[in-house]
């Protein structure tokens, strides 16, 4: 079992300053999707076209991926395929090896983050560079991403500049983030022209023309594929859409919902590789198959990547994405961690309030915290979920199905909580009660109050 | 093949049952004005919108620009347009496109709703001039701007598939602390030059 949300969050609470800087952060993102969102007056309209097409989309993933494959083919494209994440690295590795390339570029891709590509490939002597500007923060740092849209969201600028300077040799103190930026510019543009190959993820794969689309705003996933030859594309068996028209669904969803912007810079549609030069497309499972077996969380596999629960989620917002321990964090990432490993991520989805603010922004409606809830049930029932909260809950349930014994325990704990020292209601057993504090205990119950100012039982 | 048929096979065997694919009428918003919707959007975005008559009139205006003025290397795909420097089908490597100052595309449509500009890759000959280029111009005809990117997608439907995208503005990044940055990977400016007149 992993170390668990709860001890994670609690160290990065503990600096109460950093805490409220990193909540206004996400939380300004979460306001400029709101002023992004609310002038499209179909917003509504498309959320539920987006929602209905990802619904057909899993009824017959199957077909539409034979169709993807055929276009793409047909269009010059070659296709992989993938059960899970160690042969999806072998693939992309192989494909490497054997055109004695030695220095890939990538663009964002939470699927290879997922795989653990960068890794794989660096211990096999290949030199791999993020090029989004986020992502090469944080591969500099030694860390993963805190953010599926803004990797580098926990960093504060000078941070960023300590970083620059050591690896990038800017000056010493440099905190702009512009002259940064333009700093990262310059150190990126050697690296795309000196690349042997190019990685990307994949936004949207379109059935009906074979097509892969990416979506970028700084424009790197563009370089990386325009100059060196090779271009590999990894893309979830989840986003194919079935025509091309379905992408005005999601491509005025998308952005909005991710930065508050009406579209992003680039929305390339690959179609082919470069002339004389090659395209793979490496199509993955890893996992997401048996997702779809499960019908209260299938739902969990339309999701766009936009960050928008995240940005939204008052627990994200206060305990960062590191504290998730899982590729991608927040509401989403507590429905899809548990669904590839529920025992090390066991504690995720009790990472909410239910609040149900997630499902409210999300541009394709996932029921996200529906999914919450059922997974804590479905944790409870494997016995995945701490002895005292199971003894709580066993002890809770038997009290509220027996009204005598209701009455009696409150009665009791109305008169003996208040009595008690305090360090024994909150010793260590109390997990509850380690950042809450009890309500006063009221020396009547309601029932005792209801029936003085009705007169009746 | 071993595995693409295991993973169909497992989607066959774990699919939800048959939902159809929703109609998709009736989506987008209209503009009173699309075209002045559409210089709008550009500004919202980071780049700059230029309304002129014709051709050379776009010409003019592009000269006028102090990162047209004191461009070198310049690429021009718009006959007429700009001072071309370099002839990107004598270009063997896009390698030495590295130091490019401009670039001037044509645009297929404009969306007024997102300022996107649909640029077709069979005319670029290097897919890599869009986004090398120090700075950008794109040319687009005001009958060819759209309300919408449903209307877009309407529009496309009919080419021949192909490589091609859509750009919005200038290459921007706001990854440090949220700071908006123009000028990240790619183009530094995007100015759009929506023409009134025929072309050429």
């Amino acid at each position: 079992m992993a170390e668990g949300h709860p001890h994670a969050a609690a160290r990065f609470v503990a600096d109460d300053e950093r805490l409220h800087w990193h909540d206004q952060a996400v939380w300004w993102i979460r306001q400029k999707r709101d002023a992004a969102s609310a002038p499209v007056a179909d917003w509504e309209a498309l959320r539920v076209a987006a929602a209905g097409i990802k619904r057909h989309v899993l009824s017959r993933l199957a077909d539409l991926l034979e169709e993807f494959e055929r276009n793409a083919q047909a269009a010059g494209a070659q296709i992989h395929w993938a059960r899970d994440a160690a042969e999806h690295n072998a693939i992309v590795h192989r494909l490497l090896a054997d055109r004695g390339v030695t220095r890939l570029v990538k663009s964002k891709s939470m699927l290879t983050e997922e795989c653990k590509l960068n890794p794989y490939l660096e211990a096999r002597g290949v030199e791999v560079v993020d090029t989004d500007l986020g992502e090469r923060i944080v591969q500099l740092a030694h860390e993963p991403p805190s953010h599926i849209v803004m990797p580098a969201i926990h960093r504060k600028k000078e941070e960023i500049g300590e970083l620059f300077h050591i690896h990038l040799k800017t000056e010493r103190g440099l905190a702009d983030p512009t002259r940064l930026t333009e700093a990262a510019r310059h150190h990126l543009r050697d690296r795309f022209l000196a690349a042997g190959a190019g990685l990307t993820g994949v936004n949207f794969a379109v059935a009906e023309t074979g097509a892969v689309v990416v979506c970028t705003n700084e424009g790197n996933a563009d370089m990386g594929t325009s100059l060196p030859p090779i271009h590999i594309a990894c893309m979830g068996v989840e986003k194919i859409v079935p025509r091309e028209r379905d992408l005005g669904v999601f491509l005025r969803l998308l952005a909005r919902s991710a930065t508050g912007q009406p579209i992003t810079t680039y929305t390339t549609h690959f179609v082919g590789p470069l002339a004389g030069g090659e395209l793979h497309i490496v199509i993955v499972d890893n996992g997401r198959s048996e997702v779809m077996a499960r019908e209260a969380l299938r739902g969990a596999l339309a999701c766009i990547r936009c960050g928008a629960c995240m940005n939204t989620c008052p627990v994200f917002r206060r305990s960062g994405g590191h504290s998730y321990g899982y590729t991608v964090p927040g509401p989403i990432g507590s429905v899809l961690a548990p669904l590839r490993d529920a025992e090390r991520h066991a504690a995720l989805p009790f990472a909410s309030t239910l609040c149900g603010s997630c499902a409210d922004v999300c541009p394709v409606r996932i029921d996200l915290h529906h999914q919450l809830y059922a997974l804590r049930q479905d944790l409870a029932r494997r016995h995945l979920v701490p002895w005292q909260k199971r003894l709580v809950m066993r002890v809770a349930a038997r009290v509220l199905a027996q009204p005598a014994l209701y009455r009696v325990a409150g009665w009791l704990a109305r008169r003996l909580v208040p009595l008690l020292p305090r360090r024994l209601v909150y010793m260590r057993w109390n997990v509850w009660g380690r950042g809450r504090e009890l309500p006063a205990l009221p020396p009547d119950s309601f029932r005792a109050l209801y029936r003085r100012r009705h007169g009746q039982s | 093949m071993a595995s693409r048929d295991q993973i169909l096979a497992a989607l066959r065997r774990n699919a939800p049952p048959a939902a159809a694919a929703p109609e998709l009428d009736g989506l987008g918003m209209r503009f009173a004005d699309p075209v002045a919707q559409f210089a709008e959007s550009v500004v919202a975005v980071g780049g700059a919108c230029v309304r002129v008559a014709d051709l050379a009139a776009a010409d003019a205006a592009l000269a006028a620009l102090p990162q047209a003025a004191s461009a070198t290397r310049v690429v021009s795909l718009v006959p007429g347009v700009g001072r071309p420097s370099v002839e990107l089908t004598a270009v063997a490597d896009p390698h030495t496109l590295a130091d490019l100052d401009l670039a001037i595309l044509p645009g297929e449509l404009g969306v007024a709703e997102n300022a996107a500009v649909w640029v077709e890759g069979r005319a670029l000959h290097h897919r890599a001039v869009f986004v090398i280029a120090n700075h950008l111009a794109l040319v687009v005809q005001a009958r060819d701007i759209v309300h919408h990117m449903h209307e877009a997608y309407e529009r496309l439907a009919g080419r021949p598939r192909g490589y091609g995208l859509f750009i919005s503005g200038p290459s921007k990044t706001a990854d440090i602390e949220q700071v908006l940055v123009v000028g990240a990977q790619g183009a530094r400016t995007c100015t759009v030059l929506v023409v009134d007149g025929p072309a050429g």
